[in-house]
């Protein structure tokens, strides 16, 4: 069985991003980016599938910039066999709907029996591909996956929801997204790096797989959300008690 | 234009985030219609129908609706969508399993986690953590999208007269099945909807620390408990208390965050919260720029006292 991981190459988690002065965005030139951690976890978890025997064979995939290489070489390292880019222009705004059906084609293309994405991207946070992918390809899906194992050519998953936890059994072929409990990606080793630079990584562009990639939504402005200014530091337990109870009157 | 909210329910009642999302629906414009997809479902479909704004239920029951898988729930809202300009979802983690399978199949983007709506067309959204708020305008026909809860005010639940119209349900997908859950169950108010809610960290130290100081200020408070990820990636609390960028999306009267030193994503699930009160030992931790009121003290005497000084 083949699992495909789409990863997605992010602003670096530790980054606090500044909104650009003309309101068009937040800047990101030189900062430093990463892969998405929730997709890092997807990687290891299909490694891992792979260590136990259950999977032949991790593809990595991206959409986006040239830089997205880097990202894919870093998922090799971490264990996928080769990698996939969808290489697009640098000033197209390329949004979940259209990366959902680049990797439609390419799901069609490859035939994994499970896709393993991040649950979300903490850049535009939207939490929206793996599932239209699961729709746009007709499968079942489990997201905020914290457990996955394989039975009988199913996918048994726990899945994180509000209150506590689901388990469901989907059918193969399936898409599943992971929760940040799933399990603790390793580090890369320099020889796993060095070793990744040698694996296959094929690109294509959107046209190679008859995709229209044009975004639907505009972003009309990007703006600091309002300040939140400090308060007071109080003494004492006592002053904390009597601030809430006739000050701020919330007890 | 009419806009459809499903609805997040039990089978008996109708969940609190629903109501916030029927306002967002609101101020979409035009009629608003619930859809109440479930098992045995109909207690919640009549409690859809009395929500103040509501236009029309529309109840469809059937055991593949049971447990909201997202194939069949998917399916459901996609028998009736052409009927709609707007389809919303509370941002929970039913809403955000089944929107975008909507949005995909529809061939039109999905708005997630909305915090406002500018108008029809165009609505405002937090990105990279809430550390910008973008502004976006939807060139689709159907707009399909996430509420935010924290963003806006509940509808009031009673005050309708709504009718409430059976639909057919679907067939089920037959390629997922619910297998079992594990449900928390306690007399707390739940974390996206308590007034008051008491959040540990790190600090704690370990799970029966966290319990034997978090949870008396809770029940003084009657609270609902909450944590930062380093408290519940350690396993001090259960995964569905996280509070934050990626886990829950709070807004509070009170707010109080004890051994929480205020990850930026962190202070994205919590900032929006009426007051802040943080006690942490670390007079430099983030979390003392954004609450209301800090006491600089040891959490293991500071939060004792306080519950006793309530």
């Amino acid at each position: 069985m083949k699992i495909l991981v789409p990863v997605k190459r992010v602003v670096d988690y530790n980054v606090k991003v500044r909104v650009k002065s003309d309101g068009s965005g937040v800047d990101i030139a030189n900062v430093k980016m990463s892969m998405n951690p929730f997709d890092e976890i997807a990687i290891e978890e299909a490694v891992r599938l792979k260590e136990k025997g259950v999977a032949t064979e991790v593809i990595a995939v991206s959409c986006g910039v040239t830089q997205c290489q880097e990202t894919l070489r870093t998922a090799m390292a971490i264990g996928a066999d080769r990698g996939i880019l969808v290489e697009t222009p640098a000033d197209l705004d390329l949004q979940p709907l259209a990366v959902a059906k680049l990797l439609k084609a390419l799901v069609d293309k490859e035939q994994p029996g499970l896709i393993i994405l991040g649950k979300q991207a903490i850049d535009d946070d939207c939490n929206q591909t793996g599932q239209m992918l699961a729709a746009l390809a007709d499968l079942p899906q489990a997201t905020f996956a914290s457990k996955v194992e394989i039975v009988d050519g199913k996918a048994q998953v726990t899945r994180e929801i509000d209150g506590g936890l689901e388990v469901l059994s989907i059918s193969l072929p399936a898409v599943v997204t992971t929760d940040l409990r799933l399990n603790e990606p390793r580090y890369v080793t320099l020889p796993n790096i060095m070793k990744a630079k040698k694996k296959q990584l094929d690109t294509f562009k959107p046209e190679d797989l008859g995709v229209d990639v044009a975004p639907r939504i505009k972003t009309l402005k990007v703006a600091e959300p309002a300040k939140r200014s400090a308060g007071i530091k109080v003494p004492d337990v006592a002053t904390l008690v009597d601030k809430l109870k006739n000050v701020a009157k919330v007890i | 234009m009419t806009s459809l909210v499903i609805a997040e329910h039990d089978s008996a009642s109708i969940k609190g985030a629903t109501l916030n999302t029927i306002t967002a629906a609101i101020a979409c414009g035009g009629d608003v219609h619930v859809l109440v997809a479930g098992h045995n479902a109909a207690a919640a479909a009549q409690a859809a129908s009395k929500i103040a704004g509501v236009a029309k239920v529309i109840h469809a029951d059937s055991e593949s609706l049971a447990h909201g898988l997202a194939e069949n729930v998917a399916a459901q809202v996609l028998a009736i969508a052409g009927n709609y300009s707007h389809i919303l979802f509370p941002a929970t983690a039913g809403g955000k399993n089944v929107a975008p399978r909507v949005a995909a199949k529809l061939d039109v983007a999905q708005i997630s986690d909305v915090t406002k709506v500018d108008s029809a067309d165009t609505f405002e959204r937090p990105i990279y953590a809430g550390n910008a708020i973008a502004t976006v305008q939807s060139t689709d026909a159907t707009k399909v999208i996430t509420v935010r809860t924290t963003g806006f005010d509940a509808a009031a639940a009673t005050g309708g007269s709504a009718e409430v119209e059976i639909a057919a349900a679907q067939a089920d997908s037959g390629k997922s099945s619910f297998k079992g859950s594990e449900i928390a169950k306690n007399d707390r108010p739940e974390l996206t909807a308590a007034k008051i809610i008491v959040s540990g960290g790190r600090a704690l130290g370990s799970a029966e620390k966290f319990n034997e100081v978090m949870t008396p200020l809770a029940d003084k408070l009657g609270a609902a408990i909450g944590a930062s990820r380093a408290a519940v990636d350690a396993g001090y609390a259960a995964n569905d208390l996280q509070v934050g960028q990626t886990g829950k999306i709070v807004a509070p009267q009170l707010y109080v965050a004890c051994g929480i030193s205020g990850a930026i994503q962190h202070l994205a699930g919590m900032k929006d919260s009426k007051v802040i009160v943080a006690i942490n030992k670390d007079p430099e931790a983030p979390i003392f720029s954004v609450a209301d009121f800090g006491l600089e003290a040891d959490l293991f005497a500071a939060v004792p006292e306080l519950t006793q000084a309530l």
